[in-house]
């Protein structure tokens, strides 16, 4: 039989699955493992040359107490955010699949803000924030005002408003289609048997949705955790680079500083990070699986 | 009792729609003072950037101005390119691959292919780039081509995509149309593309949803792969456009609108689809 034959094997799999291969491995599997090479040299972004220096580059990102405090910025950016978005997001939803008028216009218009990309979001509500907002609170307190984006804290803040309003319209989506995939007989039932509208999506409704939530919790996560284009144009890490998050600590360690090295070395602390992230929201799915 | 019940519920929708509407004006604030900061001069801008209309009037200047400014036409124009050929790309090569490792369970390449596919989607972009500029750049020399930033953004859209289509082949296409196709005589070739990619549609409308957004709006891996002037995207030109003319603000203002504006038109039509798009591919992947 051909068809048994390695040689035919090969032959179909690459007419098939060549190209994506192919592409997949040249621009991910390959850079990847050359990444982990390269964090054991001290290229310098030019010259072929590639010096080995051992353990080097690993040594420098410990010592590195930017990136550190950046990626602690990162983690309570990301929790704020992650709360406040998926708190946004299931109101929204719970409104939007109530029954009322126009649901399918307020669905859309809720998700506007995510068809745009993070840098033209970003510039468009440093405009809302430098001139609007300082417009908005001058003429109510008559006094002068600096704008949010001008102290640290301000900033972050401006940070978490943003990513919660472009968030929490793709995170209803998800929790829409959560609350369409439970039945409504059951929530009936549980009504029947005395349950008040609260305790039945308490009891019933939520657990059921089990599934949205950590589908909806793990991305609105990732997405936090590796922010870059819109920290980029809303606030550029300033002021005194006290707003500069994790990705851009790494972005500018390796093509600003040109330190590559250590920016490959920093980058494998988000890989890890973000592997972390992805088992948990395996095990989480599995085990929701099981229980439902 | 049961008219009680519905006024309640009549009520609380009303409250729910008044709500949701207030809400829904501040998410739209930020591009409604776009489009009114759009029509003013600079210094109305500057000294009330909330008045409909500024005290030197309306004007349409901006426009032409950040149009030849930043190059709006070229910027556009390669976004269009780039955006609908990885699209294809993904889509053609994805359905492609993922129908050889559907069909040959007992082929060991193609599970591994595919587990790979599946773990390597919790790689941040931020691990690659590096190596990605090293490899590229330095020691191949094919940055700043349209080509690269093509084959670039297919490569990394088709595990998700291999793992999308992966799914819906399997429970959604039955073997036995191929078994008799098969019988008839014809090739596994023409059997996926006259049998099984037209039954995929669906799933390809998801995926061009999905990954059409997603290479419309990225920034970093373009501004990485294009440094030339004629070959920037839309994003990148943005983000350059801001820094030379942060000072001009109505040009800003101007940029910003016309960057956002093709893809606000896209959803005026296609809004249905987006929004159901982004929804099964979430919910999917």
């Amino acid at each position: 039989m051909k068809q048994n034959k390695l040689s035919y094997k090969i032959s179909q799999f690459l007419m098939f699955g060549g190209p994506a291969t192919i592409l997949f491995f040249a621009v991910v599997i390959l850079p990847f493992f050359y990444g982990l090479y390269l964090t054991f040299t001290s290229w310098d972004g030019v010259s072929a040359k590639k010096p080995f220096v051992g353990l080097d580059n690993y040594k420098a990102a410990i010592a590195d107490t930017a990136y550190w405090q950046s990626l602690g910025r990162t983690f309570v950016y990301s929790v704020i955010s992650v709360v406040l978005v998926n708190i946004v997001a299931f109101l929204l939803a719970y409104m939007v699949t109530s029954g009322i008028k126009g649901q399918n216009f307020f669905r859309a218009g809720f998700f506007i803000p995510n068809l745009i990309g993070g840098i033209v979001l970003g510039y468009v509500w440093k405009f809302v924030f430098n001139r609007a907002f300082v417009a908005i609170a001058e003429a109510a307190t008559q006094s002068e005002h600096a704008s949010l984006l001008s102290t640290p804290n301000g900033a972050m803040f401006c940070l978490i408003l943003v990513s919660v309003w472009q968030y929490a319209g793709y995170m209803m989506l998800i929790y829409v289609a959560g609350f369409m995939s439970v039945d409504q007989s059951l929530k009936e039932a549980a009504m029947i048997d005395g349950c008040n509208k609260g305790k039945a999506m308490w009891h019933v409704v939520i657990p059921l949705m089990r599934a949205s939530f950590v589908q909806c919790i793990f991305l609105s996560t990732t997405r936090c955790f590796m922010v870059y284009d819109l920290n980029l144009s809303l606030t550029k890490g300033e002021p005194f680079n006290q707003s500069v998050l994790a990705a851009m600590h790494v972005y500018n360690q390796a093509f600003v500083y040109k330190n590559y090295g250590t920016g490959q070395a920093e980058a494998l602390v988000l890989f890890i990070v973000c592997a972390v992230i992805g088992m948990l929201q395996v095990y989480f799915g599995k085990k929701g699986e099981v229980a439902a | 009792m049961e008219g009680q019940v519905s006024t309640r519920t009549k009520v609380l929708h009303a409250l729910m729609i008044v709500v949701l509407t207030i809400v829904l004006l501040l998410f739209i604030a930020p591009f409604i003072l776009v489009v009114i900061n759009v029509f003013k001069t600079k210094a109305d801008i500057n000294t009330e950037p909330l008045a409909l209309i500024g005290k030197h009037g309306f004007t349409l200047d901006n426009f032409p101005r950040a149009m030849e400014k930043m190059n709006f036409f070229t910027v556009f124009g390669n976004s269009v390119v780039i955006t609908v050929s990885a699209t294809i790309l993904t889509i053609l090569f994805s359905a492609m691959c993922a129908y050889v490792i559907v069909r040959n369970p007992s082929w060991r390449f193609g599970g591994a292919v595919f587990a790979l596919m599946v773990a390597s989607m919790v790689i941040p972009f931020q691990v690659l780039m590096v190596p990605l500029v090293s490899v590229y750049g330095g020691l191949l020399n094919v940055l700043n081509s349209r080509i690269t930033l093509i084959l670039m953004h297919t490569g990394f859209s088709v595990s998700l995509a291999v793992f999308m289509f992966h799914g819906a082949i399997k429970t959604n296409i039955p073997n036995e149309l191929e078994e008799a196709a098969s019988i008839d005589g014809c090739s596994k070739w023409r059997t996926f593309w006259t049998i099984v990619f037209p039954l995929l549609k669906p799933t390809v409308a998801t995926v061009a949803i999905i990954d059409a957004m997603a290479f419309w709006n990225d920034y970093l891996l373009p501004s990485l792969v294009l440094g030339r002037r004629e070959l920037y995207t839309i994003p990148i030109a943005t983000q350059i456009f801001y820094g030379t003319y942060s000072n001009d603000i109505g040009l800003i203002m101007a940029a910003l609108l016309l960057a956002m504006l093709p893809i606000l038109i896209l959803y005026l039509f296609l809004q249905r689809y987006i929004v159901e798009g982004v929804t099964s591919g979430a919910v999917k992947g």
